[in-house]
């Protein structure tokens, strides 16, 4: 193994100019120098032709590679230096590794990157403050209201506009930490101008998971080497149904300001079918994401990110059983608890997005937009027979 | 599974074997693969391949142009310096051309030829994940198939009466069978019996000590032991096999594609005296990786030195290790352990020589060197700028080619005969069309036109026959 060691000290060293590596970075950089000289798996993803045009990683290469890999786990099941060879090649695992502290650096104020780390206690916290939050300002506001039958009248219990200004601060703080991050990840290794090329095939790439296809179109490995597009498909139930709940917060809103129809509104109204079907997606697809994440190869990806992985998933599934069981006894005596109940679950997913799991979406999506950029330019490598 | 109704076992769990228990298995019979290793070292030296060099008459899916049989057929008969079967090449020859949709059906997915293999594009068909992707697709395949395997479980008796297989046993376990394919890999991993077969040097040494072994550590031979004391026929010289110039810095065992250094080319090679011995600019690098193995195994103390200076970075695939790197010529050859007069003196009278014109590693250039021996005729510059690096190399095998002499039906044969139930494919048998040199994927397609042959006609000597019963064999 001395020629291992030597090698991560070498790579250590090509990097020193941008800062020296941590240990989960050089861990990656000595893979890289591995799969660079192999090249077996340059067609599941975008990682290998990524590495392919670089002959040493810094800094910025790891984290730009690291946040390009999907842990779809094709790659581990292929390796001929996997972890029974003394290679201990594991790209999926490395790559998780070092993501975490992609998420933790980049952090927005950097202080709160820590909540990365320990992302159990900040999922905990923030669903124990954002169920505290609603359950007491119910109690306050609402006071004998509680408990009675309003006819689905949430605004008796939480005015609109206590809402949408709650709702408001918390998702535009959520946006700017998430923002600024991103950005600066970006700025980091920028790698020239997005055409709208580069661009239309990056939102391509993010909202189709290309990279969850297998470059066969058969998908990724879960609990074994067998291929399977279960995790693509329940992703995107989270994905689209997430951003239809979004959609019926949108249009209930402009119904509010714009049209001054109020809430509660009816089953066949567009808000509360976008939410309806939304709410579907957000409760088929993170069952499914935990059921798979659950039944992963112990090999794949880093177990110690497990809590955030199912913290997060555990929030969206709140989210909409929460947000279904308001909708069916909207006209009950229990709507006000619900409320408060689906809210505060609310509010935590917000409270959390810059600081969890959903962080994942926004570098991997700055990510395949670098990689659509950098594609198209010419390597400055010329590899023999090319 | 009652031994008496077993039809064939397959011995061996890499490419060919699971072809053979495949088609086998398809045809109807009942098959038992026994493989040596345990399962997350299974597959044998196929988990290192990356491609299987495939005849086509247009262009398909990821194969460019053309590659027709003759001209398979002549690159083939150019490495082998004419040592080879000439029905038996074409034969698995013509099967690359229609083996790849069965491939598929059973998992396999193809790719376009990796980056910095463009070379391959129009004879080579890739493995997307190499070849340990294609042994887990063949597994799953078998295993739904129904197809019985055992791990850890080295054969290492093959019990034949009259040219009739019986019955193997491994270890204490005796298993019976209608009919038996050894696809049991060459003998490579067993450091002893190469020691036996290179013998000792006019220099007193034992050049195999010196060996690395490219792939899997469980192939040991013992089959085709067992077979060679039961009295089967065999070819091939037990010197000659798959050999390269791999990173001294390599494992012993499984180093694979990535210890190879391909800077040769672009510079120059010395041995321990810090001589040069070979002409590095004699052909395009991909057509010469697979005579540096032998050429470093003749050398003193079997060791070579590359190097190359700066000039040559990026131009070559990057090597899995780095290597030396000095900012003077001197530094380099004192901390390569090499002679610093001598290599100055080497090293000098090369960039004398060197006659340099239009540097193109594309094509075959005219920068070559005069008055020197030996000459270096094509990509010659000299080795003048800063930083300098140097790679020990030593020789790495991939296989060996002493193995079992068959016919078309892949049948071993005794005394000349072949035996009606005992059939032999993949590096177990390469040698009857490899004699010597190997050109990039042909090993697999031997291995996989040569299983598809020896599991149809395993199965046929049960009774079973498959419905793709081939026609050219």
């Amino acid at each position: 193994m001395q020629q291992l060691e030597a090698l991560t000290r070498e790579a250590q060293g090509l990097a020193m100019g941008r800062g020296p590596l941590t240990g989960d970075e050089a861990e990656v950089a000595r893979q890289m120098q591995i799969c660079n000289a192999c090249r077996y798996c340059e067609g599941y993803c975008a990682v290998f032709p990524a590495m392919a045009r670089r002959l040493e990683f810094g800094k910025t290469d790891i984290h730009y590679l690291a946040n390009l890999c999907h842990n779809c786990g094709d790659c581990l099941h292929a390796c001929q230096y996997g972890p029974d060879h003394e290679f201990k090649v594991n790209v999926p695992q490395a790559m998780a590794q070092v993501r975490l502290h992609t998420y933790t650096e980049f952090a927005w104020p950097r202080a709160f990157g820590g909540l990365y780390q320990r992302n159990g206690l900040a999922v905990a916290l923030a669903t124990a403050a954002g169920l505290a939050l609603f359950l007491i300002l119910s109690m306050v506001m609402a006071g004998t209201q509680m408990g009675q039958p309003l006819a689905g009248n949430f605004y008796a219990i939480f005015p609109h506009n206590v809402l949408a200004w709650m709702f408001g601060i918390v998702f535009a703080y959520a946006a700017l930490a998430l923002g600024i991050g991103v950005s600066r990840f970006w700025r980091e290794e920028s790698p020239g101008a997005a055409t709208g090329e580069a661009t239309a095939e990056a939102v391509h790439n993010a909202l189709t998971l290309k990279y969850l296809d297998g470059g066969h179109g058969k998908g990724c490995n879960e609990e074994s080497d067998a291929f399977t597009l279960a995790r693509r498909r329940f992703h995107h139930f989270t994905f689209y149904g997430f951003m239809l709940c979004f959609a019926a917060t949108s249009v209930a809103t402009l119904y509010h300001y714009l049209f001054h129809w109020e809430a509660p509104y009816a089953f066949t109204s567009l808000p509360v079918i976008l939410g309806s079907l939304g709410g579907l997606g957000l409760l088929i697809g993170p069952a499914g994401l935990l059921w798979l994440n659950l039944n992963r190869h112990p090999r794949h990806g880093d177990a110690a990110q497990k809590p955030m992985d199912r913290g997060f998933i555990a929030l969206l599934l709140a989210t909409s059983l929460t947000g279904f069981a308001l909708l069916l006894w909207r006209d009950s005596g229990a709507m006000g608890l619900l409320l408060a109940v689906h809210l505060g679950i609310v509010m935590a997913l917000f409270l959390t997005m810059p600081y969890g799991k959903f962080a994942h979406g926004i570098f991997r999506s700055a990510a395949l937009l670098k990689w659509s950029i950098e594609r198209r330019q010419p390597s400055r490598l010329r590899l023999g027979a090319d | 599974m009652d031994d008496s109704q077993l039809d064939v076992i397959v011995i061996g769990g890499g490419n060919a074997a699971l072809c053979a228990a495949l088609m086998a298995r398809e045809a109807g019979a009942s098959v038992l693969l026994l493989e040596a290793a345990p399962e997350e070292w299974r597959g044998g030296n196929s988990q290192h391949t990356r491609n299987l060099r495939a005849m086509h008459d247009a262009p398909e899916d990821v194969l460019t142009e053309a590659y027709p049989e003759e001209e398979f057929w002549q690159d083939l008969l150019k490495v082998t310096g004419g040592i080879t079967n000439e029905h038996l090449a074409r034969l698995a020859i013509r099967e690359s051309s229609r083996c790849r949709p069965w491939m598929h059906k059973h998992g396999v997915h193809f790719q376009p030829s990796l980056s910095g293999t463009l070379h391959l594009s129009s004879t080579n068909a890739f493995f997307m994940g190499g070849g340990r992707a294609l042994v887990n697709a063949y597994f799953r395949s078998a295993q739904e198939l129904g197809v019985k395997v055992r791990y850890n479980a080295p054969v290492d008796t093959i019990e034949v009466e009259n040219g009739r297989f019986v019955a193997v046993r491994v270890g204490n376990e005796r298993i019976a069978a209608k009919a038996c394919v050894v696809a049991s890999g060459g003998f490579e991993s067993d450091i002893a019996w190469q020691r036996e077969a290179w013998g000792q040097n006019e220099r007193g040494e034992w050049p195999a000590d010196n060996f690395l072994i490219r792939g899997t550590r469980y192939n040991l031979g013992l089959p085709l032991k067992s077979l060679m004391k039961a009295g089967a026929d065999t070819i091939g010289d037990p010197t000659q096999a798959h050999c390269v110039a791999i990173d001294a810095r390599a494992p012993l065992y499984d180093g694979g594609i990535c210890t190879r250094v391909d800077c040769v080319s672009l510079g120059i090679m010395v041995n321990r005296e810090a001589e040069r011995f070979y002409d590095e600019g004699e052909d395009f690098w991909p057509k010469r990786y697979a005579l540096w193995g032998r050429l470093v195994a003749l050398q003193p103390g079997q060791i070579g030195y590359c190097i190359i200076d700066a000039k040559a970075v990026g131009r070559f695939m990057p090597p899995v290790f780095p290597g030396i790197k000095t900012n003077t010529l001197e530094e380099l050859a004192r901390e390569m352990g090499l002679d610093e007069q001598k290599f100055m003196a080497t090293v000098n009278a090369f960039n004398a020589a060197c006659k340099v014109g239009t540097f193109d590693h594309q094509v075959q250039d005219d920068c070559h060197t005069e008055g020197i021996t030996p000459p270096k005729t094509h990509w010659a510059r000299p080795i003048d700028t800063a930083p300098f690096f140097g790679y020990a190399l030593r020789p790495g095998i991939t296989f060996t080619y002493l193995g079992l002499k068959i016919n078309d039906h892949a049948a071993v044969h005794f005394n000349g005969q072949p035996s009606p139930n005992l059939f032999a494919a993949g590096e177990v048998m390469a040698g009857n069309v490899l004699g010597k040199g190997y050109t990039a994927g042909v090993g697999m397609t031997i291995g996989t036109a040569f299983g598809r042959i020896a599991g149809t006609r395993a199965a046929a000597s049960t009774g079973h026959i498959h419905e793709a019963i081939h026609a050219a064999a």
